[in-house]
């Protein structure tokens, strides 16, 4: 079923439908990962342009992989910090870009709302990855999948996001993402890392991680940022791994299955421990073969409609 | 020249008036209000005013002209001109340009650019050198020079201590303190905070921010005894602490923009940057402060705050796009429609707020509408339909949330300094 509309900006509003049509082409695709011969021809002669105003490793790797693995040309434009500030305005960059026939344009920018932006001054499909702390639709996605993969639903299922939900582009695609599939979604993390009435979107908040795990089936524990400045928002990663760090000890506690996935990349020793973050509960890894197909379904569909 | 105002509705608490009359302006002075004879009908330029309102001129305190410094997005010309088409014909002009009216030769230089034009100039010097907050800016040469308020609009003035010197040192000419009610500790912000700022992933400004400065500068007020003017003030918690004060004879004043009492943080939702500017859009309880405000004179006047801003600039990233919206040529269209015609405002309220209090905030003497003065009016025209275009704007900048927007209320002409703006056209009268 085609899916609704011809942008990925986001999954807030994106219906339950469209979703789950995401998810089962990717399944297709994640078959196709296991082939010795990785490629398919899906998208020849469609042009797409990887569009990276901050740094990115693995989500441009990924995307830029997907790409190749459809048999698309691609091109990559990395650039950080405003374009204003060396000369040409972000809509010029984009204008020159698009006067060259692209057909998709995947994004990813500090500023919120660029993928909107996009839409307005392009022709090209836009498919956002990851816009300043707003969404970052595709991880979401992945993430949903590789939940489904393990333990055969979303519906019913309780998801916890562990971490600084303020300053975090996953969290709100999670939210927006599980919930429409049925899921119970909770955040736990320190007041400091709630943004503003949260609850609004149907969310419940927490401040107590062994509560968190005896609760839920799902953890996804978010990344804390070593660069932001501490003491701000937290006194420190120190005291941030004594309070909400996810440890053997406090799995073990509780005695019971639960899944931990973490976007990516890493700090062991602070959200999460060494142990657990290479131990039987985690599908870290999982969710990045994952990420590819996943990629690779959004392109299709999206490449393939117009 | 001989101009006759026929069948027009004067309005003007000031003076109580309101009634349907002919005004007779001769050379720019008004000769007659009431009956008009043959011979005077018939030498005059007559305009037909049946159902339009005359007012004294409207004052707008709170506009960002960019001259000198930036000339391609606006000039005091310009902005002059702009003002003339939006119904106003006098304005104050902030200190924030290039370089910062921060004494007398830029104060002189704002109103030499501004001489001979229908609207009146009134500079507001900068408080602090450079605006940055650590010294006093010459106050008495800038007044002498014709400054009629002293603000570092674009933040507030930095400290409780050089601001309790600028109130305690204004006091000798009786000038007020305008104050752009930010706390420099959270505003790094580019939205309001709140439900809509989470979903967005915007980086936010509490009201709180807000509600902080007001309340210090509220203090600061009391305690020295100088008076303290709120600038475009944006939150309800801002509002109750500024009736309160008052209450306790405070001297402070405030105003409000009209997109603060229009639009919500909801209209952020489309990433579009012309809903960016500093105060940010609040919620809809804080759009409600602002009208309850306007209704129990909290809030003394509406001021525009208008902001001109390059295409180039605007059209960005929405993190990185300036603050600020045009606001001259769309004032009197959204006070009409959202605070008239919703049924909160009666036009006296409008006169008021438009003409009259802003100019008693600043001093300025309040234009009479009686034989034998200088005319000053502004005829609009409380019922036309209209819709809004900026590329018709005689602004320099475009930069207009409300673009499109269906407006009820419109400006038809404006007098002052023995000329009149009419249908696109400056006349000599």
């Amino acid at each position: 079923m085609p899916l609704k509309s011809r942008h990925l900006l986001g999954l807030q509003g994106v219906p339950e439908e469209d979703i789950q049509t995401i998810l089962d082409t990717a399944t297709t695709f994640r078959e196709v990962l296991e082939r010795p011969i990785k490629k398919v021809p899906t998208l020849q002669g469609k042009t797409i342009v990887n569009l990276f105003y901050e740094s990115s490793t693995r989500t441009r790797i990924s995307f830029e992989l997907a790409q190749k693995r459809l048999s698309a040309d691609t091109i990559n434009f990395a650039k950080s910090g405003s374009s204003t500030s060396k000369g040409e305005t972000f809509k010029d960059t984009v204008r020159n870009i698009e006067a060259m026939k692209v057909d998709m344009i995947v994004v990813r920018h500090e500023s919120a709302g660029v993928p909107q932006f996009l839409t307005r001054i392009s022709n090209a499909n836009v498919i956002n990855a990851g816009d300043g702390r707003h969404e970052h639709p595709t991880q979401a996605l992945l993430d949903m999948y590789s939940i489904r993969e393990k333990l055969g639903r979303l519906a019913g299922l309780k998801v916890c996001v562990v971490g600084d939900i303020a300053h975090s582009r996953v969290a709100l695609s999670n939210i927006y993402g599980l919930k429409a599939m049925g899921a119970e979604v909770s955040l736990c993390a320190p007041p400091t890392m709630i943004p503003k009435d949260i609850y609004r979107l149907g969310v419940k908040v927490i401040h107590n991680i062994d509560e968190a795990i005896a609760q839920n089936d799902v953890l996804n524990v978010l990344r804390i940022q070593l660069e932001r400045k501490a003491g701000t928002s937290i006194p420190s990663l120190r005291e941030y791994h004594n309070y909400f760090g996810i440890t053997k000890e406090r799995l073990e506690k509780q005695n019971k299955d639960i899944l931990i996935l973490h976007p990516g990349p890493i700090n062991r020793g602070v959200e999460i421990s060494s142990e657990v973050a290479d131990g039987p509960y985690q599908i870290i890894l999982n969710q990045v073969t994952n990420g590819v197909a996943i990629r690779m379904a959004v392109l299709y569909l999206l490449g393939t409609m117009n | 020249m001989q101009v006759l105002l026929k069948d027009v509705t004067l309005i003007n608490p000031a003076q109580k008036l309101n009634e349907k009359t002919n005004i007779l302006i001769v050379d720019g002075i008004i000769k007659k209000i009431g009956e008009i004879t043959a011979d005077e009908l018939s030498a005059s330029e007559v305009y037909e005013l049946n159902g339009k309102i005359c007012s004294p001129g409207f004052f707008d305190m709170h506009v960002h002209l960019r001259e000198p410094g930036r000339e391609d997005e606006e000039t005091v010309v310009t902005g002059c001109n702009a003002a003339a088409a939006g119904g106003f014909t006098g304005l104050a002009s902030m200190p924030n340009t290039s370089p910062d009216a921060d004494s007398a030769e830029v104060v002189k230089f704002i109103i030499e650019q501004a001489k001979d034009h229908l609207v009146d100039v009134h500079p507001v010097g900068a408080v602090s050198v450079e605006r940055k907050g650590e010294y006093l800016a010459p106050l008495a040469e800038m007044f002498d020079a014709g400054a009629v308020a002293f603000s570092d609009d674009g933040t507030a003035v930095k400290t409780a201590s050089l601001l309790r010197s600028a109130m305690e040192y204004s006091q000798m000419f009786d000038t007020t303190i305008i104050e752009h009610c930010e706390d420099p500790s959270m505003d790094d912000g580019v939205m309001n905070e709140g439900v809509v700022s989470t979903m967005l992933g915007l980086p936010s400004i509490p009201t709180v921010a807000e509600d902080l400065i007001v309340m210090r500068d509220a203090l600061i007020a009391e305690y020295t005894g100088g008076r303290v003017h709120i600038a475009h003030i944006s939150s309800k918690g801002a509002v109750d602490i500024v009736r309160k004060a008052k209450e306790r004879g405070v001297k402070v004043t405030a105003e409000v923009t009209p997109h603060h009492f229009t639009l919500t943080d909801e209209s952020v939702k489309s990433f579009d940057t012309n809903f960016k500017m500093n105060p940010p859009l609040r919620s809809r309880e804080d759009v409600d402060a602002m009208i309850e405000g306007l209704k129990d004179g909290t809030i003394d006047c509406i001021a525009t705050d208008h902001a001109p801003h390059s295409i180039e600039e605007k059209e960005a990233e929405f993190i990185y796009a300036p603050n600020g919206i045009l606001g001259l040529e769309t004032a009197l269209g959204l006070v009409i429609s959202e605070l008239v015609h919703k049924g909160h405002l009666t036009l006296e309220d409008v006169v008021q707020k438009l003409a009259i209090n802003p100019r008693k905030i600043l001093n300025l003497p309040v234009p009479k509408i009686e034989v034998d003065q200088p005319a000053n009016l502004t005829i609009f025209d409380p019922d036309a339909i209209w819709t809004v275009d900026v590329s018709k704007f005689k602004s320099k900048s475009k930069n207009s949330p409300f673009d499109k927007r269906l407006l009820t209320g419109k400006s038809v002409a404006v007098i002052n300094n023995s000329k009149m703006f009419y249908k696109d056209q400056f006349i000599n009268i």
